[in-house]
């Protein structure tokens, strides 16, 4: 049977007024949490009838409550999750009552899930932190209330679940909710309430229970729809992040993107953050046709009065009220990746609000103890751990603190050969301002020192295994080049590590420094002009790939010196293959540390069967052909 | 402030922005469904008042609703509108539908192949879809920019972290992603701003008489009688559809709902969802993530 017309608009219309509030739960696995969830949507009647027949068939076969319903299967949508028991991913659920509208991020209690809890965090307004009455506090308690508090959620609700287990104790809810308090003190929630509950049994979730007289408070449903949310625009700064530049026809020139926060209206002045330079507001094109104003969360199109420089990565923002504009800053990072740990100086692809830049963890501060919070040195973060480090980017971005804001002031970093999301980042604050840095303007200019010498500089990058012929094949090469009057430098991953980098061992991060510092210098050479023949392992295509980018395109090559690992062993000029394969020698390429051999390289020489001569020979050729040399 | 919808509209134009701009050869897969028109109509919104810079793809299945291609046909004709339609030219020759070959196979012939080879030969590495977390459970664990690896697959173990609304749209050569707009929608709210928005729907979502059978317990629209189960006599009854598809995999309802009020009334009290008259999700819980896995939407 329908419900009358008139009855079907008004419900409409009062849907339409509810608030949002997005919320997530976590804790340790096994508190409860899908119980807790599937316990919601079963008691507002969010299940409908043949999910319910599904759940009874699959509570029969995987649930863990008998017959009766085992409610957390509802949200376990994996089948390795049904089958494990366990939550992997998170999970949005939607549930509406008459007052508010809910969606629920159901994230994963597993220590190696944290960044799927992290997903469900970021975007969340409250965090229900479960606890197994029985348990207590647990480390990943901790650990996501540690998360919950850097993605800045304000409200906490303190679920202790299970109180059926422990006979509705009173004393053991007070210990709990001590444990936490005062250990949460430091986290700056603006709120935590604390509700004793059993999800299992329906307890305090939607209704007060009569089995916790003691608890006077508000079930859980009652107080998620009382929770005061901070929606008001009015007083914060404006900011719109430029996502694309938008000119379908001669006559439409705008500006679309959506309204980070605060909000703009028609004949507002707006600074595009990254020149300073101004106009005026002259038109909003909207979702609905031309609208007066737009709101934090509007997606719009704006219009200026006059064409100022501005494309997708700029933010207009409020003459008022301007962000940061640098290219460093120092961030706190939450380490995504379990194929590789962060390792300061590797390059990566920063991405956020509308931007994307290359960009390189320069330092790392120290990394946090999420049990203790204490802060500890560290040279490099591994999977699920958190840190401090300072950010340098390619190009300088338009950003505010986290602190201050949520969308302009978060990022992620995305690893540039899988283009994986390897951490979140939080932006503290910014290291120096952009308009201070000032290149020293130099009159004589790289090209007029190269064309001097009548070549165009170049870098030309050996890598290989130990053993495989870098150097021979350099030293040849150069001296074909000499002859030819050519001004060229070897930099030899040997020499340097002799003098320069001297302090360098070979752990991952020295051998990403090292590489660093070689690309450093091979850069300044091409300054004044120079061959560069740079002759290292570099067994990381990251890093190569870091060199490259320092360079001016066209300016690197990359040179493959290909040598099957048994010849290299079997020539093993220097003897370090014997000590590292006897174990004498740590991280040694080829043995015990990999070597990622270039996809595509500029030049690939198979030394195997060659003469060096041919091979450096081939290289001028390519040189000649590529009018680095005529 | 915005409104419920608004949010919504507003949340999905950014989406659909977001994979105009960032990713290098994008398309919108086009159903012909009430999803689908939502889809179309925030992808105008979106670029108004320029045009959609991207195509809709249509993988056809030869055994839609009559009604639902004509619909499709007159968008064809829209000059804002680039549709491009698939069929799985390999399972026609063979002679594969529903009747003969069960729907497990159809389906995956047909839409799950269908789809992987259209992408495939356009090259297409960011496909816009109009499913919604609330759908299925296996779609409530899924990314807004779902990854695919080179075989089209997904991974649910070993999705990328979605941090605030910033979206991961690279890939490498071969890599796709899926983008689900309207993946914070519920079924209502669709319906809610078809009503808003005064979109036009194929017909077959509002109750009207029609020939109709039964057929493995579910109400079959006798929608091309010249294909019907043989001995199959249609009866005509008061019907509707809440999802479309397949003619013979798509039950119909019974329903006196003629206007889209009535029809989100009776949503308003219904106690069932709209996938139930999907013979293809019955099977068993897990099903329709095993599809997703295969590259099915
Ligand atoms: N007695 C009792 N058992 C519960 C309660 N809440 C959850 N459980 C049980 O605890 C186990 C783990 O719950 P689950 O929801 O899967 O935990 P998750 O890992 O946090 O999602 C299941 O066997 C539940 O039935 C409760 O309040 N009381």
């Amino acid at each position: 049977m329908a419900a009358p017309e008139s009855r079907v608009l008004d419900l409409l219309a009062a849907r339409e007024n509810r608030s949002q509030l997005r919320i997530v739960t976590c804790g340790s696995v096994d508190d409860g949490k899908s119980t807790l969830i599937g316990r919601l949507l079963y008691d507002t009647r969010a299940i409908l009838e043949d999910q319910l027949q599904t759940l009874e068939k699959d509570s029969r076969v995987h649930g863990t409550d008998g017959d009766n319903i085992d409610f957390a299967l509802l949200v376990d949508g994996l089948e390795a999750e049904r089958e494990q028991g366990i939550t992997i991913d998170v999970a949005y659920r939607f549930l509406s009552t008459p007052s508010r509208h809910f969606i629920i991020a159901d994230t994963p209690g597993h220590e190696q899930y944290t960044r799927n809890m992290a997903t469900g965090a970021s975007t969340a307004d409250v965090a229900i932190v479960l606890i197994d009455a029985r348990r207590g506090v647990l480390t990943q308690t901790r650990r996501h209330s540690h998360i919950a508090s850097l993605l800045g959620i304000p409200n906490i609700v303190l679920a202790v679940n299970k109180i059926d287990l422990v006979d509705y104790s009173e004393d053991r809810f007070r210990e709990i909710v001590n444990d936490y308090e005062t250990f949460a003190s430091d986290l700056g929630f603006s709120n935590i309430t604390a509700i004793p509950l059993s999800a299992r049994h329906g307890d305090n979730v939607t209704e007060g229970s009569a089995r916790t007289p003691w608890y006077t408070g508000a079930a859980l449903l009652p107080h998620l729809e009382s929770i005061g949310i901070d929606d008001t625009v009015d007083g914060e700064p404006f900011r719109f992040p430029v996502q694309m530049v938008h000119r379908p026809n001669l006559d439409f020139r705008g500006y679309a993107g959506t309204v980070a926060s605060g909000s703009v209206s028609v004949g507002h002045e707006v600074v595009a953050a990254r020149s300073g330079k101004s106009s005026k507001v002259v038109r909003i094109a909207g979702r609905a046709g031309d609208q007066p104003r737009a709101d934090k969360g509007d997606a719009v199109t704006l219009l200026l009065a006059d064409e100022i420089e501005l494309s997708r990565g700029n933010v207009l923002a409020a003459r008022t009220a301007l962000p940061n504009v640098s290219d460093q800053f120092e961030a706190t990072l939450v380490w995504f990746d379990d194929d590789a740990s962060l390792m300061p100086g590797r390059p990566f692809i920063l991405r956020m609000a509308s931007e994307e830049v290359p960009a390189t963890v320069t330092a790392l501060k120290y990394a946090v103890d999420v049990n203790t919070f204490v802060h500890e040195a560290t040279r490099s973060l591994s999977l699920n751990e958190i840190g401090v480090a300072n950010i340098s980017t390619r190009s300088p971005l338009a950003f505010d603190s986290y602190r201050d804001n949520r969308s302009t002031g978060s990022f992620i970093l995305i690893d540039r050969m899988t283009n994986a999301t390897v951490a979140a980042g939080m932006i503290n604050h910014p290291l120096r301002r952009a308009s201070n840095v000032h290149w020293q303007a130099l009159d004589i200019t790289k090209t007029a020192r190269a064309e001097a010498k009548h070549q165009k500089p170049a870098v030309l990058w050996f890598t290989g295994l130990s053993g495989s012929g870098k150097s021979t094949i350099a030293n040849a090469l150069e001296k074909m080049l000499h002859a030819s009057g050519r001004h060229t430098i070897i930099l030899d991953g040997d020499n340097v590590r002799h003098g320069l980098n001297r302090d360098l061992g070979f752990t991952d991060e020295d051998r990403v420094e090292n590489i660093r510092r070689v690309a450093e210098v091979a850069k300044l050479m091409t300054e004044a002009g120079l061959i560069v023949l740079v002759s290292f392992i570099s067994p990381f295509a990251a890093e190569r790939l870091l060199a490259r980018e320092m360079m001016e395109e066209g300016e690197f090559v990359e040179i493959f010196v290909d040598t099957p690992l048994e010849a290299c062993i079997a020539r093993d000029p220097k003897g370090l293959y014997g000590k590292a394969l006897a174990g004498e020698l740590k991280n040694f390429t080829g043995i015990d540390s990999p070597f990622e051999a270039p996809q595509s390289p500029d030049i690939h020489l198979k030394t195997e069967g060659s003469d060096v001569d041919e091979l450096a020979q081939s290289v001028e050729q390519w040189l000649r052909d590529h009018g680095v040399i005529h | 402030m915005l409104s419920h919808l608004d949010h919504l509209e507003a949340e999905a134009i950014h989406i659909i922005r977001e994979v105009a701009v960032t990713c290098e050869k994008p398309v919108m897969l086009y159903s012909i469904g009430k999803d689908s028109t939502v889809l179309l109509h925030l992808a105008r919104k979106a670029f108004a008042p320029g045009k959609i810079p991207f195509p809709l793809l249509h993988v056809d299945t030869t055994w839609k609703f009559k009604e639902m291609i004509e619909y499709r046909d007159r968008l064809a004709d829209d000059p804002n509108v680039d549709l491009l339609v698939h069929v799985n030219e390999e399972a026609r020759a063979q002679g594969i539908g529903p009747f003969t070959h069960g729907s497990s196979l159809h389906t995956h012939l047909y839409k799950t192949v269908g789809l992987r080879q259209a992408l495939e030969q356009h090259g297409f590495n960011a496909a816009i879809g109009g499913a919604r977390r609330d759908e299925e459970k296996s779609r409530a664990k899924e990314r807004i920019f779902s990854f695919r690896n080179a075989s089209q697959g997904w991974d649910p173990k070993n999705q990328r972290p979605e941090m605030w609304s910033i979206y991961n749209t690279r890939v490498n050569p071969k890599e796709s992603v899926r983008v689900f707009p309207m993946s914070n929608w519920t079924e209502l709210d669709v319906w809610h701003y078809i009503l808003r928005e005064k979109l036009e729907l194929v017909s077959l979502y509002m109750a009207a008489e029609r020939p109709v059978i039964e057929h493995d317990g579910m109400l079959m629209m006798a929608d091309d009688e010249a294909r019907l189960p043989e001995g199959a006599k249609p009866e005509m009854r008061m019907v509707r559809f809440r999802t479309l598809g397949c003619w013979p995999l798509t039950g119909a309802v019974e329903s006196d709902a003629q206007s889209l009020e009535d029809i989100i009334g009776e949503m308003m009290v219904s106690r069932t969802s709209e996938r139930q008259g999907r013979v293809i999700d019955k099977d068993e819980a897990g099903s329709m993530e095993k599809k997703k896995q295969e590259g099915y939407f």
